[in-house]
């Protein structure tokens, strides 16, 4: 437990020394998104412990290693919180783990991305170098930002090992509201009142129920509570958790589940299947048995992407398949820190 | 190549109207906002539509000539400053905002479009878009783009980066590319934002467009000492209010600004702190009250609601129009852009002040204490060389002082020509090359705006031999590659 960093640069120069393909893993929570991969385990789980934690500062530095939960505890302490909202997909997640696969809950689209509250972390690349970018500071442009493309990698450019955090104060208050509308009217009603400053801080629509989270100070949420009228939720807390950590109904069925992202105003997407609205329309969960083809057709046509998130062939194309000159891009950035291609290969496509 | 064998090959990619070649016309691109370096390029190209950049960058391509790419040419780092043997290639024909899709908020625009001209264009809608650098009026989204511009409502808004859903990239090998928030993938579209044009020509920007707030109030609060001022700062983001702007001035800046704008900044005050806080009316007027509360607290001598828009104003007006107001107290003025942890910036500025009394130049400070993005701006004659020089050296040692601070460098001007010493300090060989690593593979015959923002790793290993931390460096007109 604690700083393992002397261990796992060890282990990646000894992989890079015999040529061996690594695995890397935390606690396994998220061992079912993105490809099938093989390699010796590097295990970061170990690696754990907040390195440097300054409410004041709104910063915090933790090792990948350190479980979500324990995070997030910290910060409830300070009445502070990450504004975007990870998920918990199992006990034990590592903030590493969320951070590699760059996954953030239903307030993404108002709070902000994974890669929007990273300030800066340090990862080892392909030679077994420790390598540091970004910072504790909140406005940083020296340099590349490696950082925010670290985020969201799926440790195909190599293990993160502490991350830097603009964290953020709780908001004093979460209300929901809810309507009972048509998914047309759904996706009419949150269009139009997106276009005014609510306190908006989640939009799901589900089972002909649009629900409307608002979060922040009390006043300013009350306010607008009152303003908007609908029907007070009194499960709200519950079902957003839910929803972030995909523990609904609709995630536990059958079918294999798709991620789909589009301009929030996006209808006529015709496929067989079932859906929920997240992130304001700008999200599309969906469970279908359609060929992948048919669903990325589909999409694409409305100028978004699909990816399977949960189910279906490992070992086909799990992401949205990228052009060709951004293929070939990817594979020389993947070479720039990973010229042995040993990190995760082909976790996220084919050919990194 | 020579020079009419470039302008050749040049003129069978564009027609002849959209190059510039003669002396008198090149002169105004041979700087930009840091002008105290200037260089005068080959030629200027301003191609009007995507085919033309394609075609110049394919020429150069095959002819080795490097492109420096050009929006308004505001930067304050010298990151447009061109290559003797090279083109500018200015975006500044493409001007056009392309679509404004108001249900899904959101403006598709070209990388000429100026900043300032989003927002009004779509103020009919209630819309805005968020990041405002103080050269709004006529940097370009674009240039926003390459320098991952912020300004004075990022500490609640975010930078450019937070604001951009999508860019169209035409990359050095003439090949395009489209890079889309929350698209799986590695993260490009960070990625090129604070490239300083190293990585990509930018060609279409979609950006994230929000709805105004109803209510805006802007406190304006008097300090004895710069001391004091840096502690409200720290105290009022450590309550949990995070106002959509929190500047500081100190005595110096106050002095200039109120005899150049009618701002009624408190002529006794020795740092002043500017305040917005945005919102609904509600939660506007329960962050005034803690925030005058926290002000008074701290020590604040003098505190001032704007009770109407038209005071308001006049509070910002003396903030915009401060660089220019400094700017009238000497011939030059050279402006440094560490950024440093918040509860640093008390101890930061006495050691500015300190280095001010020891190289003999005045210095003025006007800046975004909310994010701890320090604006030192060093008062200098560019006619005096041993001034000029005493100015290079003094900036410098700010930066180092930033760093040692726990900040870094640059946090919204960019690296550009100017900084390139500094980054061989605030990163390792290793990171350098891996810098250099990833230009390589966007770029692999460096024709884009080389020799800016990354420094070699000769540079730096002949740096950090040569390196003393407590002044210049040795033989210091000897040319460094």
């Amino acid at each position: 437990m604690g700083d393992q960093t002397i261990q796992l640069i060890h282990d990646v120069k000894r992989a890079s020394k015999d040529n061996e393909p690594l695995e890397i893993v935390g606690r396994r929570t998220k061992e079912f998104l993105g490809r099938a991969t093989s390699g010796t385990i590097l295990d970061i789980s170990q690696h754990t412990g907040i390195i440097n934690y300054e409410p004041a500062e709104l910063i915090l530095m933790v090792r990948a290693g350190t479980p979500l939960s324990e995070i997030r505890d910290t910060l409830a302490g300070a009445h502070q919180c990450l504004l975007f909202d990870p998920p918990h997909y199992g006990v034990g997640g590592t903030i590493g783990g969320i951070v590699a696969a760059g996954l953030a809950g239903p307030c993404r689209p108002y709070t902000g991305a994974v890669r929007d509250f990273v300030l800066g972390l340090s990862c080892i690349n392909g030679a077994g170098e420790h390598l540091h970018f970004g910072g504790q500071v909140m406005k940083n442009v020296a340099g590349y930002d490696v950082s925010r493309l670290m985020v969201g990698a799926m440790g195909t450019l190599g293990p993160i090992l502490d991350i830097s955090f603009k964290v953020m104060p709780m908001p004093e208050l979460n209300e929901t509201i809810l309507y009972e509308v048509s998914e047309a009217a759904a996706i009419s009603k949150i269009t139009e009142l997106s276009r005014k400053p609510w306190p908006f801080s989640g939009a799901c629509y589900l089972d002909g129920q649009l629900r409307i989270r608002l979060s922040g100070g009390s006043e300013s949420v009350l306010a607008a509570a009152r303003a908007l009228g609908g029907e007070h939720a009194q499960d709200d807390a519950t079902f957003w958790q839910q929803l972030r950590d995909q523990t609904l109904p609709f995630f536990r069925q059958e079918g294999t589940l798709w991620r789909i992202n589009v301009r929030p105003n996006t209808t006529h997407m015709q496929i067989a299947g079932a859906f929920l609205i997240d992130w304001g329309g700008a999200q599309r969960w969906l469970r279908s048995e359609e060929p992948d083809d048919v669903i990325r057709d589909v999409v694409a046509r409305v100028g978004g992407h699909a990816s399977r998130f949960r189910g279906g062939d490992r070992e086909g194309d799990v992401f949205h398949p990228l052009s060709k000159p951004l293929q070939v891009l990817h594979r020389k950035i993947k070479e720039t820190f990973d010229p042995l291609y040993l990190f995760n290969r082909g976790r996220m496509y084919a050919e990194i | 190549m020579l020079n009419s064998d470039l302008i050749a090959g040049l003129s069978a990619c564009v027609p002849s109207d959209s190059i510039i070649a003669d002396l008198e016309a090149l002169r105004p691109y041979e700087c930009d906002g840091l002008t105290a370096y200037r260089q005068l390029p080959v030629a200027v190209v301003l191609p009007k539509n995507v085919e033309e950049i394609r075609a110049v960058m394919q020429f150069c391509l095959q002819s080795d000539v490097p492109i420096v790419p050009r929006g308004a040419g505001t930067s304050l780092s010298g990151g447009a400053q061109p290559e003797k043997d090279g083109i500018v290639l200015s975006l500044a024909r493409l001007n056009q905002i392309l679509e404004v899709d108001v249900e899904n908020r959101l403006a598709r625009v070209q990388p000429g479009v100026r900043n300032l001209a989003v927002s009004q264009r779509v103020a009919e809608f209630g819309l805005y878009y968020a990041p405002d650098p103080s050269s709004q009026i006529a940097c370009t989204i674009g240039g926003n783009v390459a320098e991952n511009a912020g300004g004075i409502h990022c500490l609640k808004y975010g930078l450019t980066v937070h604001n951009v859903l999508s860019i169209d990239v035409v990359l050095a090998t003439g090949e395009d590319i489209t890079l889309t928030v929350d698209a799986p993938g590695y993260d490009l579209l960070a990625l090129m934002h604070g490239s300083e044009g190293l990585l990509g020509i930018v060609t279409e920007i979609t950006v994230r467009l929000l709805a105004e707030p109803p209510s805006a109030r802007t406190v304006l609060a008097a300090f004895d000492n710069v001391s004091l001022a840096s502690d409200a700062v720290a105290g009022l983001i450590s309550s949990g209010v995070i106002p959509a702007g929190l500047e500081m001035m100190d005595k110096l800046a106050i002095d200039a600004t109120n005899q150049f704008a009618d701002c009624g900044y408190p002529n006794d005050a020795s740092a002043i702190l500017i305040c917005e806080l945005d919102g609904n009316h509600e939660e506007v007027l329960q962050q005034v009250k803690l925030v005058t509360q926290m002000f008074t607290k701290n020590g604040a001598t003098d505190l001032h609601i704007a009770e109407s828009e038209d005071e308001r104003l006049k509070i910002w007006s003396g903030r915009k129009n401060a660089f220019p107001a400094v700017g009238r107290l000497s011939p030059d003025y050279y402006c440094i852009d560490g950024t440093i942890p918040r509860k640093n910036l008390g101890d930061v500025l006495k050691q500015i002040y300190r280095l001010s009394e020891e190289y003999g130049l005045a210095v003025a400070n006007v800046f975004h204490a909310g994010d701890g993005n320090l604006h030192p701006l060093i008062l200098y004659d560019a006619s005096n060389v041993d001034e000029f020089h005493r100015t290079e050296v003094l900036g410098g040692q700010i930066l180092e002082l930033c760093i040692d601070a726990g900040g870094t460098i640059t946090g919204e001007h960019g690296v550009g020509v100017e900084k390139l010493d500094q980054m061989c300090i605030q990163f390792s060989e290793a990171e350098i090359a891996q810098f250099r690593l990833l230009k390589q593979a966007f770029d692999p015959k460096e024709i884009l705006n080389p020799g800016k923002a990354i420094p070699t790793l000769t540079r730096c290993s002949e740096l950090n031999g040569l390196h003393v931390h407590a002044g210049a460096i040795p033989f210091p007109d000897i040319e460094r590659f």
